[in-house]
């Protein structure tokens, strides 16, 4: 806790800070990063670090990385359908993916059907849990995640085969976090100077599934950790990248990555799981960005849920946001019709959503204090 | 008798040894005795009226209870608008099936939570419901106090002071209903604040408000919204306690919003508010007490601006929605 106070307190802050504006004016033009992760989003946005960075000259963009924001209506709406159209199954999730409205309303206000009801958990593990207790039921998990989350939801999996549980399902809506980088650098609809990781995706895959980005398109980045100076560290990496003209992935985050990652975990997914296309909020259908169980554990074989049951409000451009393409404040809903207390879309829902974590810190200061 | 059953709210002869058997063995004073249909006080010139009702879940968490929580809820209300507490109303809402131990445990907390705020419970009311129509036990009070004190409007260079850490309420009731594996060794603050009464008497603060639903950050937007300012809070120096600090931060909860029940925001010129940090300090029992902020000339309708541990600022709003339904 003790070294925790240290990376939130204002001296180190304003070390880094004074470092980051010495390096952007060396660079000398304004610079765009993305801060992948909806985690940094809050980093940036709770200690009110997005005007600091930006009078030095560097604006950060939201990224895809909030797990609720980029699942498609198709897999919202196969979870409504199953707890809805079928009897006996327990539809479980973490909170705030059972909070999306939809078109029905939220999720976890749906009428079961017989049966049926909709949980909410804080782990996977609580699923076994679940499914112990109710052995006559069928325990659906929607499992929504990153690398993160999906060992634990690999541990699941396992679990049921080697204890032969037969009533979990998996309603699969877990992602890889460095493909949809490829597809908005493929795009080329945003400027990116450079990319800020997640810390605790590395935690699981190291560095390397990012080298292709400075390979391939010569975007520098550097995987950051959550704490104020961490983030900071992270994106003074990024431009002494840019004005040496050496782009890489950095691992600014030493204390908890290595760049070989955690190979358990990794064995643990490659065992469990496998790689598949998967459909992305804003982005369609990404190659081999999702990870599928197998068969038996498909809620989707088993169930087969109507995939347009339900969608979310029309006018909600949750879908440009996680591109990176506008800023939540370009959404004509964003704070008017769209708010905290009545969110329209998933990423005014998420705890990692850009929109909400705008909406709750990014109103300006006036007078631009710092 | 266990356990409550309807017979006792019917206004019989079994609602009569209740509360001569239970009620009164707890509550009983001169004015209550006599079961009167209302209490005759003498009343000072300058009184303040107040009214809170209580439905926490659970009835019992670490620290306190609903009966702990009800009076210390409306003493609170009267001691940061500048009044002593004299008299207290108690109305009492049973569950069919409520144990008697539980009923006399809350009982009891009333009492000796009374008893340390120098109030007494002079006239109350017993109903109850069938099983299922309410969960166990909810309780009004109304609370009258004699005014010792005049809050007045916070002004720009006044100083913003907490009496500790703000939030263990909120923690201790989120460990309590064990929604989340937590375990620890956290208590509600959940106390009544009378030894605050100095500070009005002194004349060294202009305004108060009890940290509760909304907390701290919620306060403070209220505060300078109602007095045309801005508050400016310095997130350093607000005294979080470590299970506070630890929970907001497992959960992602920001703890300026997690409620307490036995702390106040005093705001006080700041000529006087070194006397009122020495006073909590020393004399009320408050060692955690601290100035976190200071109020500042209003800044284009902005309520609070809370200055961030790191040194960069963003806006304080009150909080929305509902964070832990069902606190008080």
């Amino acid at each position: 806790m003790k070294d925790l106070e240290i990376l939130r307190g204002e001296p180190a802050v304003r070390a880094l800070v004074d470092e980051i504006g010495r390096e952007a004016a060396g660079i000398g033009r304004p610079l765009q990063l993305m801060e992948v992760c909806g985690t940094h989003t809050m980093t940036v946005y709770r200690n009110g670090l997005g005007p600091v960075l930006r009078r030095l000259g560097v604006t950060m963009i939201s990224g895809p990385g909030c797990p609720v924001c980029v699942t498609p209506d198709s897999t919202i709406s196969a979870a409504a359908s199953l707890v809805r159209e079928h009897e006996g199954v327990i539809l479980a999730s973490f909170g705030d993916m059972l909070r999306v409205p939809t078109s029905e309303g939220i999720l976890m206000k749906l009428v079961p059907a017989a049966r049926s009801e909709i949980r909410i958990v804080y782990s996977a593990e609580e699923t076994l849990r679940l499914a112990r207790e109710n052995p006559d039921r069928s325990v659906v998990f929607l499992a929504a995640g990153f690398e993160t989350t999906i060992p634990s939801i690999a541990w699941v999996v396992r679990e049921c085969v080697r204890r032969d549980v037969r009533n979990v399902f998996l309603l699969s809506a877990m992602k890889t976090v460095p493909a949809p980088l490829r597809a908005i650098l493929s795009a080329g609809e945003v400027r990116l100077d450079g990319l800020i990781y997640p810390g605790h995706v590395s935690v699981i895959i190291g560095t390397h599934p990012y080298e292709f980005i400075p390979k391939e398109f010569g975007v520098p980045g550097a995987v950051a950790g959550f704490e104020p100076a961490d983030f900071l560290l992270g994106v003074l990496a990024v431009l002494q990248q840019i004005r040496g003209r050496r782009p890489a992935v950095e691992n600014a985050y030493p204390r908890a990555v290595r760049a070989e990652g955690n190979p358990e975990a990794v064995r643990l997914i490659a065992e469990t799981l496998h790689p598949a296309d998967a459909e992305w909020r804003g982005f369609g259908t990404i190659p081999q960005s999702g990870l599928l169980p197998p068969e038996r554990f498909s809620a989707l074989a088993r169930f087969n849920p109507r995939t347009d049951a339900v969608w979310t409000h029309e006018g909600c451009r949750c879908g440009e946001v996680v591109r990176g393409l506008i800023a939540p404040e370009g959404c004509p809903l964003f704070a008017r019709t769209c708010t905290p207390g009545r969110p329209l879309g998933p990423c005014m829902v998420s705890f990692e959503g850009a929109c909400l974590i705008h909406a709750k810190y990014g109103k300006e200061v006036p007078g631009g204090q710092d | 008798m266990d356990r409550i059953d309807l017979s006792i709210g019917s206004g019989g002869k079994s609602m009569h040894e209740f509360i001569a058997g239970v009620v009164l063995r707890h509550l009983g004073n001169a004015r209550l005795d006599g079961l009167g249909d209302a209490a005759l006080l003498d009343l000072p010139r300058h009184a303040a009226f107040t009214t809170d009702s209580f439905v926490v879940k659970p009835l019992f968490f670490p620290g306190g209870d609903i009966g702990t929580l009800c009076v210390a809820g409306t003493v609170n209300d009267l001691v940061v608008s500048g009044a002593r507490p004299l008299f207290l109303s108690l109305g009492l809402i049973l569950e069919e099936g409520l144990p008697m131990a539980d009923l006399e445990r809350i009982l009891a907390s009333m009492r000796r939570t009374a008893d340390a705020a120098g109030v007494t419970v002079v006239t109350g009311d017993t109903k109850v419901v069938r099983k299922g129509e309410a969960d166990g036990i909810y309780v009004n009070t109304a609370g009258i106090g004699e005014a010792v004190g005049r809050p007045e409007t916070p002004r720009p260079g006044d100083i913003l002071i907490v009496t500790g850490s703000p939030g263990d309420h909120g923690v201790a009731i989120m460990v309590a209903r064990r929604e989340f594996e937590f375990e620890g060794d956290v208590r509600s603050d959940c106390a009544a604040l009378t030894r605050l009464l100095p500070l009005w008497e002194s004349g060294d603060v202009r305004w108060m408000r009890d940290i509760t639903r909304g907390g701290l950050a919620t306060v403070a937007c209220e505060m300078a919204s109602q007095a045309g300012c801005t508050a400016v809070l310095r997130e350093a120096d607000v005294p979080f306690s470590p299970p506070v600090r630890g929970v907001a931060e497992i959960l992602g909860i920001e703890p300026l919003y997690l409620p307490s029940e036995g702390k106040a925001l005093i705001v006080a010129p700041s000529a006087s508010a070194g006397r009122v940090l020495e006073f909590l300090r020393t004399k009320a029992a408050c060692p955690d007490a601290a100035a976190i902020g200071t109020v500042e000339t209003r800044d284009r309708e902005v309520d609070a601006i809370l200055r961030t541990q790191s040194g960069g600022h963003r806006i304080l709003e009150p909080l929305t929605g509902e964070l832990l339904p069902r606190i008080c």
